[in-house]
């Protein structure tokens, strides 16, 4: 008797070896993708968008990348997440992360082909994982108390970081930009704070980072184009016509002469507005919403400096700098909090007009301004800069650091290998898998700097066999250096949040041994 | 073909459109029936046990989902046939009761439907077969009563719920860190347990997941959150000893709900429309400070102006906060929901003694904690994970979990698990299958074999000998006349599941048994499917 049919109609199973081959495949296949991206030599990749303009990205950020891509294969969309996640949660990473859980699910393939369990493939991994992070645990480095050294650890960090993107160019110029503005936070992870503007022209070297605040407006005409000493009321109200919310009313009239009677009295209703806005004694009013041009007239003729249209986060961030509180209503001025700045002026950045407050209460915002060639550059300028944000921004919470280019991962994979000599039974061999995925990186590293990956690995490999080594790839001079006199670093929560989540996707993709499609759900072609 | 002529022979009619539908008829129909239902089985059977595997599966929109709880897969699967969406069925309402052994119960289903194909060839009836069955299961569910222990725990001595919680996670991929899951379930169902009624409303424990983190940063919150922020950026962030008002009714000017409509004609009456409105909110957020409110969540919106006056009383707000939170909050705060402003009296304010905002990783994600709540009914169970499916398969895990935990303070009697309460079963309907005289003897044979089925697919997902393992263990149970031993999935070197402290709950076993018989019994009565073949 024939097996009946279950699924619905373009429903697809796949079981057993071929399922777990269709994710391997898919997995490995988005891993060699990003590969090439990793670390200081990557290569970049072009993005075309299918959407309208065919809008074209260029980048390095394994994130992004993957983030674009339209991909049918479950076991890759797992990969995909992984690399969203450790985006969101620490910022840099994002291609490791790809990388090593590809190249852990690149040996189990290899293990399951001689036989092997699964599930003591995944029980392996396990081990080896906790065995990698207590490894990293043991050598991780921490100047929370030394002001002075954890400065410059930030420093490396945001070096080592940037190296690998567009930036690498002039990182120090930019790793310093990026500390200074991390260093103002004191300690909150809030990159809301931290605002970048984009302005094309001019040279990446000609960025800069402002103490003050920086809004991309133009000041109303016939007002004040500098303002000493500003008391700034931020409201966000509407300076057009105020809506009657009362539900269900509205104007009926019966004569032109009443129309102008109403005209006359929503006039008189701004006024009184704009009269009791004047009441609080400020001589800039910045709103979020449109200002009509009678109540713009009207701030003019005050002498006021009024700012429409502010968007949300501009206005959040111009009360926060300001100390000053969102107002809506403006009957009791006495209780509301103004802001306050030394200095208002319009300045000019390339061709465009800005608003630039300076002298602002509260230290803790600032604005790094991004000059570029073109849109493409300030883009993937602006990616960067928010990844070396991210890192820096973790690692004043968790100050603890460790080596880079390709230390952590040698440090690991011998603490592994030891394990995987030590533990009986199947396992070990999951184990020893897992010390190769590790070494892979740094191979990687290697390869897309064009050297001799082999050689390499292998001398570093033999110089790690010596206690308490510092030695990784130099890959600016191509060899083997050591990583503590050259200045390369990365923060200890950022690999270990690589370390775990490849693992969790690796086990994760590892335990399925059936893949169920349904039947794509049927779309009007947009072509 | 069904087709009866009159005496002109002429054809009755007696289905519509005959040639347009298939059909199946008799013994033909029976088995594809059967060989539908063992399909989905078979999908089912590799996930069973500590060793199970998981399932891969897409959805129309292309999301993915891995499980290997029973009832996700099936649920999931976009299942065509109407067979299989029995099995569907059986193992949802498994889920709904109990909510663990979604798996088992279909493998268990699957089983007697195959034992039932046996007993057709051989030409039993079916509605026999379905009665020896009927009789069997009674045996067995009976026979799981003999061998059930109770056991005792209480709010000091929850080691027992534990090790039965750490039993059913034990077969999910959150078993890495099983041991502190299932002591945040245990204390969860705890604490909103009513230990003298017995019962358990799982309501009262949200689950709530955000990517990130490890999984071991999973926490138990007594008390709740709500994924909202405060409704101004300059709010405070924490709030101590808070007076909490719940409101449903948005801050801004009444609704009335008979259409009305407000005439302006003159300039007059603008400027007393605009006082009033004024007035309207000025009160709104008056009557709130006077009652002596300093949180106020709303399930509406605020205007702008509201909410700036809000902030100005210092008075900080939420908005937008849903039905079932508000609800929840309520609970927890042991505050009243207040549909209307002048309704507002002190004594319905809900109170909590710490209620702060939390933020993660570096988007932007805030989340609204409310602790400390004067009801400490009401918790939260956050789980933290790498990546999205991992949340969502943890989440899964616990309510199992949660559900397990829940059986056992209903009913605190347990089998042993890892297959011992099958065989054991399997021996005692074997031993009383020789007492029944007529055909249903042999349909109480095999439902005796078909109980085997749950312990050798144990066996075989563990990577053992099926039959060898299988039948040493039951051997050995029949000489020792032991109930204990089960297969050793985890290789741990005994198989006496006492000392494992591989536990189940009785009553999630019984019906299994029960629910598995009722299904397998419904489809061997179907002799007849007829279905539209338009495509």
């Amino acid at each position: 008797m024939a097996i009946e049919k279950i699924l619905k109609d373009d429903a697809s199973e796949e079981k057993g070896e071929r399922a777990r081959m269709a994710s391997f495949v898919g997995a490995i296949a988005i891993t060699d993708l990003v590969k090439t991206t990793l670390g200081p030599k990557g290569m970049d990749k072009i993005l075309q968008s299918t959407g309208r303009g065919n809008e074209v990205t260029v980048t390095n950020d394994g994130a992004t990348i993957l983030k674009s891509l339209h991909i049918d294969n479950p076991a890759a969309k797992v990969l995909i997440d992984i690399s969203k996640v450790q985006d969101d949660e620490v910022g840099d990473g994002t291609t490791s992360v790809v990388v090593l859980a590809g190249e852990l699910l690149r040996e189990a393939e290899k293990l399951v082909a001689a036989k092997i369990h699964p599930m003591t493939i995944i029980s392996g991994y396990r081990m080896a994982a906790e065995c990698a992070r207590n490894a990293l645990l043991q050598r991780v480095v921490d100047n929370k108390e030394n002001a002075e050294k954890f400065k410059s650890d930030l420093m490396k960090i945001a070096m080592t970081t940037l190296s690998s993107k567009i930036l690498s160019q002039d990182k120090e110029h930019f790793a310093q930009l990026a500390v200074d503005a991390v260093m103002r936070l004191k300690g909150s992870t809030n990159l809301e704070a931290i605002q970048i503007i984009k302005k094309p022209g001019g040279s990446l070297k000609d960025s800069f980072l402002d103490e003050g605040f920086i809004l991309d407006k133009k000041i109303g005409l016939g007002q004040p184009k500098r303002i000493e000493n500003a008391k700034i009321l931020v409201a966000n109200t509407a300076m057009d016509t105020d809506k009657v919310k009362i539900y269900g009313a509205r104007v009926r009239v019966d004569s032109m002469s009443k129309v102008a009677e109403i005209e006359g009295a929503e006039k008189e209703k701004m006024r009184e507005k704009v009269k009791k806005i004047l009441g609080h004694g400020i001589n800039c009013f910045v709103n979020r919403q449109l200002i009509y041009n009678f109540p713009e007239e009207l701030f003019a003729d005050a002498g006021i400096l009024a700012i429409e249209h502010a968007d949300f986060d501009g206005i959040e961030r111009l009360a926060l700098v300001t100390g000053g509180e969102i107002a809506s209503t403006f009957d009791n001025p006495e209780s509301v909090k103004l802001g306050h700045c030394k200095l208002i002026e319009e300045i000019m950045i390339g061709e465009d007009k800005l608003i630039h407050f300076s002298g602002v209460e509260m230290g803790q915002a600032c604005t790094i301004v991004l000059r570029g060639a073109s849109h493409h550059v300030l883009d993937e300028a602006e990616r960067s800069l928010h990844d070396a944000l991210c890192v820096l921004s973790q690692t004043v919470n968790d100050t603890r650091v460790l080596l880079g280019g390709g230390w952590p991962e040698m440090v690991m994979a011998k603490e592994v290998d030891e394990l995987a000599r030590k533990t009986p039974g199947k396992k070990s061999h999951a184990i020893e898998a897992f010390s190769h995925a590790l070494v892979a990186i740094p191979t990687i590293i290697a390869d897309n700097a064009g050297l001799d990956s082999a050689d390499l690995v292998a001398k570093l490999r033999a110089e790690h066999h010596k206690e308490g080594c510092n030695a990784g790839i130099d890959v600016i001079s191509g060899s083997v250096g050591d990583m503590a006199e050259l200045g390369i670093s990365e923060a200890f929560k950022v690999k270990q949040a690589v370390l775990l989540s490849a693992t969790e996707a690796a086990e994760m993709i590892l335990r399925v041994d059936e893949i169920i499609t349904c039947a794509p759900r049927k779309r009007e072609d947009r072509m | 073909m069904a087709l009866a002529f009159d005496e002109y022979g002429r054809p009755f009619i007696i289905l519509k459109e005959q040639e347009q539908k298939t059909r199946l008829s008799g013994l033909e129909a029976q088995k594809a029936n059967i060989s539908a239902g063992r399909a989905v089985s078979r999908i089912l059977r590799t996930s069973l046990g500590p060793k199970g595997m998981d399932k891969m599966l897409q959805s129309p929109d292309g999301n993915v989902t891995i499980t290997n709880d029973g009832a996700t897969i099936l649920e999931q699967m976009d299942v065509d046939n109407q067979i299989a969406k029995l099995m569907v069925e059986l193992s949802r309402s498994q889920d709904y009761e109990i909510g663990d052994g979604t798996t088992g119960v279909v493998v268990m289903a699957g089983a007697l439907l195959e034992q039932a194909e046996r007993l057709l060839e051989r030409g039993i009836h079916p509605i026999r077969i379905a009665e020896g069955y009927e009789m069997a299961s009674r045996i067995a569910v009976e026979h799981l009563e003999c061998i059930a222990q109770k056991f005792d725990f209480g709010p000091t001595n929850i080691e027992p719920l534990v090790q039965t919680c750490m039993t059913t996670l034990s077969s999910k991929i959150v078993n890495r860190c099983k041991r502190a899951l299932a002591e945040i379930s245990v204390k969860a169902v705890l604490s909103v347990a009513d230990l003298e009624r017995k019962d358990v409303n799982l309501d009262l424990i949200k689950v709530e997941g955000k990517v990130g983190g490890k999984l071991e940063d999973t926490e138990l919150i007594y008390g709740i959150t709500v994924d909202k922020d405060m409704s101004h950026p300059q709010m405070p962030k924490q709030i101590e000893d808070a007076k909490i008002a719940i409101l449903t009714c948005p801050f801004e000017p009444p609704k009335p709900k008979t259409k009305h409509k407000v005439d302006i004609d003159t300039v007059e009456k603008f400027q007393t429309l605009r006082q009033q409105e004024q007035k309207y909110f000025d009160d709104m957020v008056q009557k709130c400070k006077e009652v002596g409110a300093t949180l106020v969540i709303c399930q509406w919106g605020f205007d702008d102006e509201a909410n700036h006056l809000l902030m100005h009383q210092n008075l900080p707000a939420v908005r937008w906060v849903g039905g079932v939170e508000v609800e929840l909050i309520a609970i927890a705060t042991g505050g009243r929901i207040v549909p209307r402003f002048q309704e507002l009296t002190p004594e319905k304010l809900g109170r909590a003694g710490l209620v702060r905002e939390r933020s993660f990783g570096t988007t932007k994600d805030k989340m609204l904690y409310i602790e400390h709540c004067a009801n400490s009914r009401a918790v939260t169970i956050f789980i933290r994970g790498g990546n999205k499916m991992m949340i969502e398969e943890t989440k899964r895990s616990i309510h199992d979990a949660l559900c397990v935990a829940r059986n056992l303070i209903r009913n605190n009697f347990i089998v042993y698990g890892g297959g011992a309460a099958e065989i054991s079963c399997s021996i005692a309907v074997e031993a009383a299958a020789d007492k029944y005289p007529g055909v249903e003897q042999y349909a109480i044979r095999a439902f005796a074999d078909a109980l085997d089925a749950v312990p050798m697919a144990l066996a075989e997902n563990s990577g053992l000998q099926p039959i060898e393992t299988l039948s040493a263990v039951k051997s050995q149970q029949i000489k020792e006349n032991n109930p204990h031993f089960g297969i050793d999935c985890n290789d741990v070197g005994t198989n006496d599941m006492c000392e494992q402290n591989v536990f189940e709950t009785l009553i999630g076993k019984q019906q299994q048994i029960l629910l598995a018989t009722q299904v397998v019994k419904m489809i061997l009565k179907i002799d007849d499917v007829i279905s539209p073949s338009d495509y």
